[in-house]
């Protein structure tokens, strides 16, 4: 634990130092990314050792503030997250070092590695307390730094637009975790976490009061549909390595909340608790993904593609409530580690996508999909990280991706098979499978786009692969994905992750299924190892010529003429119509020798567009009465603070003399 | 896993191409001419391995590893695939999802290579295909869902050497409707009528076959042959349920689903001679129709 309490002093020293660094950019750039990555590798020692002995280590420092104490813990949970938070934060420290180094004239660099480090220290922090104040803290230093990375490139108006939706957002999500822990404390006497795990007798309103504060405040932080409008605006905002980091890891602390408070709630759950995830994590699933084909952008298509994963993920913590309380508990563990599992799985898969994502745009200048195309060609290691995890984003064997999404619906199989929450069981069946069927869409759509084909548009044919140290981390992360992807069925039964997963053991057999399947795997991949050399075989010493491509009959293709990102989603955002709404603007050819005709379509997210516009109109105008009270002097709102305090303690006095 | 479990995947090996003889046989016959050979895949095959390639200048390795993704996953399904009633050599509980994620493996890689051709028609097939396939997955899971619920089991060998003819009398209907989603299914991934015309010379009107257009020699009959292979390891589940011949005598249950596989390939071709191609607004409601077969089985299914 010391070494948890030094890498957080790291992590802020060197952000502070980084400022200090101020215009010095090369200073600045070197202390916060060497500042990142030691902390990240000294805290990682003892989340390894907790996850290897599975015994939680805990800790806690004399604090006055009230209510609160420096209570601090990992145990398996925590360490579970902690890995890919730690991981991914020293290599996107790395990225984002040569990433920034662009910006070297144009502003200080100081700030954003103060607010890097920052992120990644509350991110931490968040993970590892044990007290409702100190976490609360945590979560707001969080929101704040990832707010001010987020508006980075605050010149452009999309950009401080999405920042503002983000905070906003940001803000009304922790006033629900605000509720959440007063009504929690107040059953519990206390805010640790540790007096709110026994709470005697939970009445189950104030139960299931507590779990719909959970899923809303958490919820908005992991993207659930309806309240992911921010993240498909802020985290294609971001300098492509944080948006590695929000979309790998800060989401998933929105899921990491929902798992602690269903531990602090454990024994008062009820089926529909589960009902109410599956749903969520359905339509968030098939909304993102849906939404993810109709963007022409490429970052905001992996933004919306994150919502879909988190959905993934609520759908198999829905499956494992539901399978708790019917008394099944196989399907509850399966659909629990295949969602933990998931957890870890797209944490690296979208960290890789989003840097590689940030390559091209380093690159070419634009992550418009329309105007890109063949960047393979210039960019082959970009173009291998990249197809690496589309192929593992969309389940595909013998990658990591396919054996969380195995799990969840093995849990659901397993519920079928013995004849128990066979309608849950279906439902994530039936969705999943549509889902998967999707993602296949999406990313075969981004990939092909983008780096195969010709370029569209000038701007993709200058650029090249990234610098060797953006490089190294592209292929360190692909290879990751390759390596857990075929490891991962031997290392499910061992002890270190079975202290996390919690698999179980017996029917179905789970050791035995994954013997089987990393048997599979490691077959498959010598299949594919044995047909390529086969294939090089047959046409050594062959004649292998160049020639055109087939033009069915058309003589003068042009790169323009080629299937764009819009066109090929087109079938699938018609059949779905009514769910994705899509903007349609014509310019039709006129008259018999037309000049000119345009076509462009955008998707429209309605909740964004619609439903929170309305809201929020609405609210503005209502409000607007208490506008008076804004004075804009800090004196002033001093004075409010203390009025409102005596207030308060007039009060308490006679309520509680 | 003895030497013997190694006969079904090698069997498939061997007599997946004959399936698609059979069919085009069929077709011939329905047409009254006397039509190719029933070895003319084979010919076929050994002929395209003979020869050369011609790459377009535009295409990326990514093109390349289009033939052998789709080979050897083709490949792969074998080893998950019941022969009938014999379970297969890697019979694990959840191997239907590796079996469904395999098939993906072979359509993802084959669309990517669709999108190196730089051309607008592989793209627009390979549109076409995503999106029916998009479709067809939960068809083919609800499909096994169904199966497991019926026979408590959660690996395709178990669950079909348990669909016997008592498993008929007591749920007949509902493995009827399974067999009908799972046939559906067959049609929409392998690119038969009505979904697809393998037969058509419109590049326009193609899915599948203008996806792998710029294919030649070699990777060719690699596309070819695990085309070939995927439609046999979906008839081999199409006739594991429908002919539930379960005596415990390898040979004469081997002999019987034989029998079955090349039953299904003559009711492929009948399908293909007296039927039209769906308009492609009309796919998306087959599948979707697939889809609610399988749920109505779950609940004809529930006990």
């Amino acid at each position: 634990m010391p070494l948890l309490l030094l890498a957080l002093g790291v992590l802020a020293t060197s952000g502070l130092a980084a400022v200090a660094a101020g215009r010095r950019a090369e200073w600045a750039t070197r202390a916060g990314v060497s500042g990142a990555v030691l902390g990240s590798t000294l805290a990682l020692v003892p989340v390894i050792s907790v996850l290897a002995s599975g015994s939680p280590i805990a800790f806690e420092l004399p604090w006055s503030v009230p209510g609160g104490s420096f209570r601090i813990a990992i145990d398996p949970l925590s360490a579970w997250f902690l890995v890919p938070l730690l991981g991914l934060a020293a290599v996107t420290a790395i990225y984002g070092g040569v990433y920034l180094a662009a910006h070297r004239g144009e502003r200080s660099l100081g700030p954003p590695w103060l607010f890097f480090n920052a992120l990644v220290a509350t991110m931490v922090l968040v993970v590892v307390a044990r007290n409702a104040v100190l976490f609360l803290i945590a979560w707001e230093c969080m929101a704040v730094a990832s707010f001010f990375l987020v508006t980075f490139d605050h010149d452009r108006e999309a950009v401080r637009k999405a920042g503002w939706i983000y905070l906003v957002a940001s803000h009304l999500g922790t006033a629900f975790l605000l509720a959440l822990f007063a009504v929690l404390g107040h059953a519990a006497g206390s805010l640790d976490f540790e007096r709110m795990e026994r709470i005697a007798d939970l009445s189950p309103t104030l139960a299931t009061v507590a779990f719909l504060l959970a899923v809303v405040g958490f919820g908005t932080k992991a993207g659930w549909v309806p309240f992911h409008v921010w993240l498909p605006e802020a985290h294609p905002a971001a300098p492509s390595h944080v948006s590695a980091l929000l979309s790998g890891v800060m989401v998933k602390l929105g899921i990491y909340g929902v798992l602690r408070t269903l531990g602090l709630l454990a024994g008062s759950e009820s089926a529909w608790w589960g009902w109410l995830l599956i749903g969520i994590g359905a339509v968030s699933g098939l909304y993102g993904i849906l939404c993810a084909l109709g963007q022409t952008d490429l970052k905001r298509m992996l933004a919306y593609s994150t919502v879909e994963n988190t959905g993934l993920i609520a759908m198999g913590l829905g499956l494992s409530v539901v399978g708790g309380v019917t008394g099944h508990p196989w399907m509850a563990r399966l659909a629990h580690a295949g969602a933990l599992l998931h957890v870890l799985n797209h944490a690296l898969l979208k960290g890789l996508l989003f840097l590689a994502a940030g390559a091209v745009l380093h690159a070419t200048g634009t992550t418009d999909m329309e105007r890109l195309g063949g960047v393979a060609k210039r960019m082959p290691w970009t173009a291998a990280a990249f197809l690496t995890a589309s192929a593992a984003i969309a389940a595909l064997p013998p990658l990591n991706g396919f054996v969380g999404e195995l799990l969840i619906l093995l849990g659901a199989y397993a519920g079928l098979a013995a004849h128990e929450s066979w309608l849950a069981g279906l439902a994530v069946i039936a969705a999943l499978g549509l889902i998967a069927g999707l993602v296949a869409l999406a990313f075969t759509r981004a990939f092909g786009v983008v780096f195969l084909g010709e370029p569209r548009d000038a701007s993709a044919r200058c650029g090249a692969d990234p610098p060797p140290a953006m490089r190294v981390v592209l292929v360190v992360l692909a290879g990751a994905i390759v390596v857990l992807g075929m490891a991962l069925p031997w290392a499910l039964s061992s002890p270190v992750l079975q202290s996390v997963l919690d698999l179980p053991v017996g029917q179905p057999d789970v050791a035995a299924v994954f013997a089987r399947l990393g048997l599979a795997f490691a077959g498959f991949a010598v299949l594919l190892f044995a047909a390529a050399l086969a294939r090089r075989g047959l046409l050594a010493g062959r004649s292998v010529e160049s020639g055109p491509t087939w033009g069915c009959g058309f003589l003068r293709p042009t790169p323009r003429m080629q299937y764009t990102a819009s066109s090929f989603a087109e079938p699938v955002l018609s059949l779905f119509a009514p769910l994705v709404r899509m903007r349609r603007q014509i310019a039709a050819p006129q008259g018999p020798f037309p000049l000119s005709a345009a076509l462009a379509e955008r998707a429209v997210d309605p909740f964004l567009s619609v439903i929170y516009a309305v809201i929020f109109a609405a609210l503005g105008r209502g409000l607007g009465w208490f506008r008076w009270l804004q004075q804009g002097r800090v004196q002033l709102y001093v004075l409010y603070i203390a009025v409102t305090l005596v207030a308060l303690l007039v009060w308490a006095t006679r309520v509680a003399p | 896993m003895s030497a013997a479990g190694l006969a079904p995947p090698l069997l498939g090996l061997a007599l997946a191409p004959l399936l698609l003889g059979i069919v085009s046989r069929t077709k011939a016959l329905f047409a009254g001419r006397r039509g190719a050979p029933l070895l003319q895949p084979y010919h076929d095959l050994a002929r395209l391995l003979k020869k050369g390639a011609v790459y377009s200048p535009t295409t990326t390795w990514a093109f390349r590893a289009t033939p052998v993704v789709t080979l050897a996953a083709g490949i792969a399904v074998l080893f998950v695939l019941p022969f009938g009633s014999l379970p297969a050599l890697l019979a694990f509980d959840g191997d239907f999802l590796l079996f469904a994620a395999l098939l993906a493996a072979a359509r993802f890689f084959t669309i990517v290579g669709a999108f190196d051709t730089a051309s607008s028609f592989p793209a627009l097939g390979a549109s076409r295909e995503a999106t029916f396939s998009a479709l067809a997955e939960p068809a083919l899971l609800l499909s096994v869902a169904v199966l497991t619920y019926l026979t408590g089991s959660l690996s395709l060998s178990t669950m079909l050497g348990a669909i016997t003819g008592l498993e008929w009398r007591q749920a007949g209907p509902a493995l009827v409707l399974v067999a009908a989603a799972l046939f559906v299914v067959l049609l929409a991934e392998c690119s038969r009528i009505p979904i697809d015309d393998p037969g058509t010379h419109l590049e326009l009107t193609m899915i599948h076959e203008v996806m792998v257009l710029d294919h030649g020699g070699p990777d060719l009959a690699f596309v070819l042959y695990g085309s070939a292979l995927k439609l046999w390891a979906l008839a081999a589940l199409v006739a594991g349920l429908l002919v539930p011949v379960r005596t415990g005598q390898v040979a004469l249950d081997g002999l019987a689903f034989l029998g079955g596989m090349i039953g299904l390939a003559i009711v492929l071709g009948v399908v293909e001679s007296t039927m039209a191609r769906l308009r492609l607004h009309r796919v998306p409601q087959l599948l979707v129709g697939a889809s609610a077969f399988a749920v109505l089985a779950l609940l004809l299914a529930l006990r």
